[in-house]
């Protein structure tokens, strides 16, 4: 019945879609495409959560679409359910945020369609219960998204942006298709209940897992495959950048969950090392990235890889326990890691709201151009700060839950007994715990360069709060954030039919705990009470300020800035957002992205202004890419000649090709 | 009853810790002085600096805007809530299952976090260089801090600091390199989120190098008073940790008497003192570095501590 409900949901969106090609242009178009996905976003995801906490049986249909021997199986189980609840919250409130913001688009008949397309081809990938259908729904929220990344179209960046996103969204799917095959196997077993069924050969499982790790780590953003995200992330309009960050990234995270634990078959431990080591660098190198950026949208798209490296880690660490049966151990850390998911795609769509509220604002995405926007956005400025201490990880709010978790999913890893994981994992905690300080100077970055300080530039001057729309979803949003943050315990045990549909067992039960605490393993071990350290930091909070206001002075007075008697009052005075990163750049940049600085310092009596130069090179797109691309364009070269053959040089080569393929066939053993 | 007077000895050790946060400070201070063979102001000073601050009005920039002035009080209610936590006289308080000691370690980066945007807020060149270098500091003291804790965690099998410091009172503790590795590594890292000498200098203003110092310039008045105290604080929090950690003697357990809970609480002051002198030592005879040498001083404590995982990763015995 659930799944029913959501695949007419699924069905409606794309006759919204078709509808609005037609409607596109007409006024009003707007409201209806995203009311409309909004309302469907909220009955899917009322199905969800239904089927979700009331541990509900799965549920399977089959159409007669698609393959004519194979059919479209769909299957809810908890979880689909769970990332089906991701998609359609991101979804519910992106289109409540394109409400107001979408009313700015200059060419909605180039969004408009898509985007109804983009939310369908999201909830089928999920929903799906066989490679077929998998990988058409994959292919199509690829197709869709790259739709809406090309949306505009004019500026040359989109345009690149689009490319590398096409480019690596084919060789991403490309992975998971030769991944399905392995498992299919000869005898063409495509759904996936048949692949549970089947057990793998151990070394066909771990080749069908690298694949996997290939392909839906190409679509999350793991280093090194991560070139396009902050490519494309950011080009499409922000809603849309909002879901494709927030939300397809988890898609893709629910892909490698899928085939991992369900249809790979048992694990061995090594998969894991991979997974770990592959994770731990994403999230390092997602911030390191992040924080020399001074685009604000490409800043939170690399952030994304940062969290999608946590992520990672939560799902390596359970692959590793899971492989030693130690069933208690991996519970916790998918716990981490579903967790991490969930919040990730709240805070992640939140700022990418709030960026796109300062790009209708003030017409920009460079921080170096904005500042001042807390005094002339106040109630952005609020959310976006709620949103920014959430992602860094910080008390009482959600962030700082799920790396608990994760950090906590470490601390219970000296247990296992291969060498190779006592090596890595710790020094997988130390990348985790570098990136989680990075994590807060990126944000102090973020925000202080765009919110606080003075206005760098007329256009920020000029802002004005954004439309009410928008405002509700970054506030619905803020307010998910903190209740999942004090709240953790009800989000655990929500999880808990996941864990035990992948693992055979879950986290203890947190409902009962003394004031809602949540305990991983054992309270000897160690607790956390997200409500109760809420509480008391307003309880000190509120004792000092009522301390102050009885017994301390209440005047004020207004002046100018101090500054240690030199205030200057031109903006660009201030610190930049380059120069905030300058540190930090010269701490861990030297080595990796070979940051230079040229500083041209002209003789006294010149004229001439002094001037730094600041040049970074990116790595991995110099020795990775840059050599593949090279590689494929001189091969292209080469065989450029064969478009040039006369009729009986073409009908030889194909006769050529065929034999030299049949002898292959005849001597394979 | 028995949770009335739980409650009480929680709301006692939070008054405590405040009452004892500037007077350690002027300790400190006091004992520096005294190395340097000068008078050196009374040990009461840090008060009376708090109340004349509290009494004078506040001058606030032109363009300082609400985060601004609520910064104080969220950095003060982060750092007290964490100081709070630290068993010092007596271990299994009231509420001290409620956050363990990467929790800790958290609210401290949300007192960091405030702080640092506050530096930014007004748009002055000297609150940005004090929070662009916070930020590269927190950055490495941050995760060395973790690793210490991973350590920590690993030896006595809890997160949970009334666990750690039970366990490490026990003679099942014994000598243990990634303990030293851990101490010193914990030392490091607590020099420099203080900004004690060698990292930063407590004591300068007007001075280019200074960090914390330079985050708060444009602070005044009854916030500033605030600031003050949150800094002391968070000395006392660190020196708390030190001690309940490695001099773990003489803290109480649950349901102790009277007496011994007056024993426990002389046996802290007397550990604070201790804390305090070698600090005033070790600031007395080593000169502040360079900011760009602050990396590899912390980078070394985060060495320290992945070695002292990694150690407890391969065997359970080091």
């Amino acid at each position: 019945m659930t799944l029913t409900v959501v695949l007419a949901c699924a069905a409606a969106l794309l006759v919204l879609a078709v509808l609005a090609v037609v409607i596109a242009r007409f006024s009003g178009a707007t409201r209806l495409v995203y009311g409309a996905s909004m309302a469907m976003a909220a009955v899917s995801l009322a199905a969800a959560t239904v089927h979700l906490l009331s541990a509900a049986a799965p549920e399977s249909l089959a159409l007669p679409l698609g393959v004519p021997w194979l059919g479209s199986h769909f299957r809810l189980d908890a979880l689909s359910a769970f990332f089906l609840i991701v998609v359609d919250l991101g979804a519910l409130s992106a289109s409540l945020f394109a409400l107001g913001y979408g009313e700015h688009e200059m060419t909605p008949q180039r969004v408009l369609p898509f985007y109804p397309a983009f939310l369908c081809g999201m909830t089928l990938v999920v929903l799906a219960d066989d490679a077929f259908t998998f990988l058409f729904s994959w292919e199509f929220m690829s197709l869709s998204s790259w739709a809406l990344v090309m949306s505009h179209h004019r500026a040359l960046e989109n345009v690149r942006a689009g490319y590398v996103y096409l480019v690596m969204a084919t060789f991403g799917t490309l992975a998971m298709l030769l991944g399905f095959g392995l498992l299919a196997g000869p005898d063409g077993l495509y759904t996936f209940a048949q692949m549970r069924a089947a057990h793998p050969a151990a070394g066909l499982a771990a080749l069908a897992l690298l694949l996997a790790l290939v392909g839906a780590g190409s679509k999350a953003g793991l280093v090194p495959l991560h070139a396009w995200l902050p490519l494309a992330h950011p080009a499409a309009p922000s809603h849309v950048s909002a879901l494709m960050s927030g939300v397809m990234t988890k898609v893709a995270v629910y892909g490698f969950v899928r085939i991992a634990f369900e249809l790979a078959g048992a694990p061995a431990w090594w998969w894991s090392i991979v997974v770990l080591a592959v994770g731990g660098i994403t999230a390092v190198m997602g911030l390191l990235y992040a924080l020399m950026q001074n685009d604000l949208k490409q800043l939170l798209a690399y952030s994304t890889l940062e969290n999608v490296g946590i992520i990672f880690v939560g799902v390596g660490l359970a692959l590793a326990f899971r492989a030693y049966d130690m069933p208690a151990a991996a519970a916790l850390a998918l716990t981490a890691a579903l967790f991490h998911v969930f919040n990730h795609s709240l805070f992640k769509s939140l700022l990418f709201f709030g960026a796109g509220a300062v790009l209708t604002a003030t017409g920009e995405r460079n921080m170096e151009h904005l500042g001042g926007l807390i005094h002339r956005m106040p109630q952005t400025a609020f959310v976006v700060l709620v949103g920014c201490a959430a992602i860094s990880a910080l008390p009482p709010l959600n962030g700082f839950a799920s790396e608990w978790l994760t950090f906590q999913a470490i601390l219970l890893s000296p247990q296992l007994p291969s060498w190779g994981l006592k090596i890595v994992v710790p020094a997988v905690g130390a990348l985790l715990a570098l990136s989680a300080a990075l994590a807060a100077a990126c944000f102090i970055r973020a925000y202080g360069i765009t919110f606080l300080g003075r206005p760098r530039s007329g256009a920020a001057q000029a802002a004005t709060e954004t439309d009410r729309f928008s405002l509700a979803a970054m506030i619905l949003l803020s307010v998910a954030c903190l209740i999942a943050g004090i709240l953790p315990g009800l989000f655990i045990d929500a999880l808990a039919p996941v864990n035990s549909a992948l693992i055979g067992a879950h986290m203890p039960r947190q409902a009962g705990t003394q004031w809602l605490a949540i305990v991983p393993v054992a309270a000897s071990r160690s607790s956390y009470d997200g409500l109760l350290v809420f509480l008391f930091m307003i309880i000190s909070g509120s004792l000092a300020a009522s301390a102050i206001h009885r017994l301390a002075s209440d005047r004020l007075r207004r002046a100018p800035a101090w500054d240690c008697g030199y205030p200057d009052s031109s903006p660009a005075t201030q610190y930049t957002a380059m120069s905030l990163a300058e540190p930090i750049r010269r701490v861990f940049g030297a080595t990796l992205f070979r940051a230079e600085e040229i500083v041209e310092m002209p003789p006294p009596g010149d004229m001439r202004p002094a001037q730094l130069k600041v040049s970074m090179r990116d790595l991995i797109w110099d020795f990775l890419y840059v050599p593949i691309a090279d590689a494929v364009d001189a091969a292209a070269d080469r065989l450029n000649p064969l478009q040039f053959l006369t009729i009986r040089q073409f009908l030889s080569l194909v006769f050529g090709a065929l034999v030299i393929l049949l002898v292959v066939l005849a001597l394979w053993p | 009853m028995a949770l009335i007077r739980d409650l009480l000895i929680q709301g006692g050790q939070m008054l405590l810790l405040l009452v004892l946060a500037p007077l350690f400070t002027g300790f400190v201070r006091k004992m520096k002085a005294r190395l340097q063979r000068r008078q050196g102001p009374p040990l009461i000073q840090p008060y009376r600096d708090l109340v004349r601050l509290s009494r004078k009005e506040v001058v606030l920039a032109d363009q300082a805007s609400w985060l601004f002035r609520t910064t104080p009080y969220l950095v003060f209610a982060a750092t007290w809530v964490a100081a709070s936590l630290i068993p010092t006289f007596r271990i299994d308080l009231l509420y001290s299952w409620s956050a363990d000691l990467i929790a800790i370690i958290a609210l401290l980066g949300s007192a960091r976090f405030f702080i640092a945007l506050a530096g930014l807020d007004v748009g002055t060149s000297f609150g940005g260089i004090g929070s662009s270098r916070e930020a590269m500091i927190a950055s490495l003291a941050e995760p060395a801090m973790i690793m210490v804790v991973f350590t920590l965690a690993l030896i006595a099998g809890s997160t949970q600091l009334s666990n750690v410091a039970e366990f490490m009172a026990s003679p099942q503790v014994g000598l243990r390199v990634s303990l030293g590795l851990a101490l010193f590594g914990l030392v490091m890292v607590a020099l420099a989120e203080n900004g004690r000498v060698p990292i930063d200098n407590p004591a300068t203003h007007l001075e280019l190098t200074m960090v914390h110092e330079a985050m708060v310039l444009e602070y005044s008045g009854r916030h500033l008073a605030l600031i003050e105290l949150s800094a002391a604080l968070k000395l006392l929090l660190y020196v708390s940790l030190l001690a309940c950690i490695f001099l773990p003697w003489d803290i109480e357990s649950a349901g102790a008497s009277a007496p011994t809970l007056a024993l426990g609480i002389f046996a802290y002051l007397g550990k604070l003192a201790l804390g305090g002198f070698l600090l005033a030592v070790f600031e007395t005879s080593i000169a502040k570095m360079r900011v760009f040498r602050v990396p590899e001083f912390l980078g070394a404590a985060l060495m320290l501590g992945l070695l002292a995982t990694l150690l407890r990763f391969v065997s359970a015995s080091f």
